[in-house]
């Protein structure tokens, strides 16, 4: 309890930290953002009046300390540019970024773990090195490269898939197919998601694999697998009772930190396939120069990763006795 | 002893692979005035979009009529430097990070530390990208934003060898004998955390390079008429109905350099490894 407590105080550290960062590194972008947005034919009473507005005629200080009033609060400020609020335009994009994460998350688990797995039992075989070619190429490759390959494939060439947009939320298809037992619900949701949760999926799985592998290979020295073997155990048995639930301790850190790098590489994904969510809108506001957007999106997603880093800090704890006591 | 080293180097595959991606890559970087046939910023508007092969072009031309093989070889040139530059900023941030924090221990180090946590939290994209929406485009602005967002690797594994260096003997004789705070950190500390701070740095190279593609591609990066792959790439995409060769051989560029990188880090981190594992 304890620890919770330590690991909660330092969590709202770390996201103090992150709000002065992202309120500061904002701050600090050359020129007037009001002679940006009203033009240079905006008179000096203009400027004035907006600057007013915006709060920006006050000191470093204040402003800081009143963003993190607001962030406190729940309020990040007016987009400059739509006459809306910023928590409102971020969070209506949440959702299709955490969609495209979490299936892309399982796409990953699903090719790396087995991959991974065998990787290490067959240890230096053609299957290992076949696998480790997968994750190393994989590792290399640019995430927008990998999407314009799949583009490529199944939108241009076989013309299966579309190459952008999104078909609507795929819970709320999923509900629907089932209230209305019609499948067009979710076929149409999910054909839009496919391209996008495989080119992220896919970047994952390089990263997860070779970490599978190496857990895998380091549990599979210990002498209670050796114990296992000797007392005559199956296989199957050694590798998923005895290994794989060992190895998933180092296994389930990784995740969450590869979560992090999901929802970096969903801001290029989103940009390539056009898929509206929160790294889409960062990279539109960053070029329309809407830079309270901007900061919002950045802190929400930084946000984002510090609670799930937490999450998995106390898994982990929960799932590894030796450090529960 | 040297011929047994050199042997140990050639047996790893890795190291040769990697090695010999990294050498041709700064080969074609330094001498890409001569290999290239043709001229990376002129245009030719008769000799559009032409595909691989045709009249002379090895890759094809751009939309600008320009030839890309020669375009993708002065693309080297970017990606080594701003690749290079980066890693040299982040390297000096985290190493002198990582010494202070290590050797001071204390209130320094739960300080500095708390820092290497903020960043942590950001996926490294993302700050690297807004990093350069403050600073703006242009390739200086992307070495320092790059530089920025990677040192909290070096502060991180250089802080904790020094926690276990900072124990031996020779520090604590060094200490005995009156040596200063300076001089132990840099003369007795810093070259027994080289070889790993080798390794981060290799692996960063790759790393740094895919980040300015990303920036490029995302149109956040270099600017054109210079020749980055990533931005090749990403206004590529605009043809792709048409030819896809505009996109496709600035990207397999990319993946080469990387995995050379990649490759080559992980044989000296297996290397180094080992000699440890010997002692």
């Amino acid at each position: 309890m304890k620890k919770i407590m330590n690991k909660l105080l330092q969590l709202i550290l770390v996201l103090l930290g992150i709000t002065i960062l992202v309120f500061s590194l904002l701050y600090l972008i050359p020129g007037d953002p009001a002679v940006t947005l009203l033009g240079q034919d905006a008179t000096q009473e203009e400027i004035n009046r907006f600057k007013e507005q915006m709060g920006l005629n006050d000191s470093y200080i204040d402003q800081l300390t009143r963003y993190i009033g607001g962030v406190i609060q729940g309020d990040l400020g007016k987009s400059y540019i739509q006459n809306e609020s910023v928590v409102d335009i971020v969070l209506s994009t949440l959702p299709a970024t955490l969609e495209l994460a979490i299936v892309a998350l399982i796409i990953a688990l699903l090719i790396a773990i087995p991959i991974g797995i065998l990787s290490a039992v067959k240890r230096a075989t053609w299957i290992d090195y076949l696998g480790m070619i997968f994750a190393q190429i994989g590792v290399s490759m640019p995430v927008f490269w990998l999407g314009l390959l799949l583009i490529l494939g199944f939108s241009i060439h076989l013309n299966i898939l579309p190459s952008f947009g999104r078909g609507g939320s795929v819970f709320e298809a999923l509900i629907k197919t089932i209230t209305t037992g019609n499948l067009y619900y979710i076929f149409e949701s999910l054909k839009y998601l496919i391209l996008p949760a495989l080119t992220l999926g896919l970047m994952s799985a390089a990263f997860i694999t070779r970490m599978v592998r190496a857990a895998m290979l380091e549990v599979l020295q210990m002498d209670y697998v050796r114990t296992a073997d000797a007392k005559g155990v199956s296989d199957s048995m050694i590798i998923i009772k005895h290994a794989f639930r060992n190895a998933l301790i180092p296994i389930v850190t990784i995740i969450g930190l590869q979560f992090g790098n999901l929802l970096g590489g969903a801001i290029v994904t989103e940009t390539i396939f056009a898929w509206p969510g929160v790294g889409r809108l960062i990279i539109t506001a960053i070029s329309q120069r809407d830079f309270t957007v901007v900061q919002g999106g950045v802190l929400v997603i930084a946000f984002l990763f510090a609670v799930i880093n937490l999450i998995v800090d106390l898994l982990y704890t929960l799932i590894n006795p030796r450090i529960r006591s | 002893m040297k011929g047994i080293e050199i042997k140990r180097i050639l047996k790893n595959k890795s190291i040769v692979i990697g090695g010999t991606i990294v050498l041709l890559l700064i080969l074609c970087a330094i001498f890409a005035p001569i290999i290239s046939t043709h001229d990376p910023y002129e245009m030719n508007m008769n000799e559009t979009l032409l595909k691989p092969g045709e009249q002379g072009h090895l890759l094809g031309t751009d939309q600008y009529g320009r030839d890309l093989l020669t375009r993708i070889i002065y693309g080297a040139r970017v990606s080594l430097i701003v690749g290079i530059s980066s890693v040299a900023i982040s390297m000096i941030i985290g190493v002198t990070i990582g010494l202070i924090a290590g050797y001071y221990g204390g209130l320094i180090d739960a300080f500095f530390m708390r820092i290497v946590d903020i960043f942590l939290s950001f996926p490294v994209v993302l700050l690297a990208i807004a990093l350069v929406a403050a600073l703006g485009p242009g390739i200086e602005n992307v070495i320092i934003a790059i530089g920025l967002v990677y040192w909290t690797n070096y502060a991180r594994v250089v802080r904790g060898n020094v926690l276990s260096i900072k124990e031996e003997d020779f520090v604590q004789a060094a200490k005995t004998i009156g040596s200063s705070n300076f001089r132990i950190i840099f003369y007795n500390i810093l070259p027994n955390t080289m070889s790993s701070i080798i390794v981060i740095a290799t692996l960063g190279l790759g790393v740094a390079i895919v980040s300015e593609a990303t920036l490029s591609f995302l149109g956040l990066g270099i600017e054109p008429p210079e020749a980055s792959w990533g931005w090749t790439l990403a206004f590529g995409m605009k043809y792709i109905r048409e030819t896809a060769h505009l996109s496709l051989y600035p990207g397999l560029a990319i993946i080469i350099t990387v995995l050379g990188f990649n490759l080559l880090g992980d044989g000296i981190r297996d290397l180094t490894d080992n000699k440890l594992e010997k002692k």
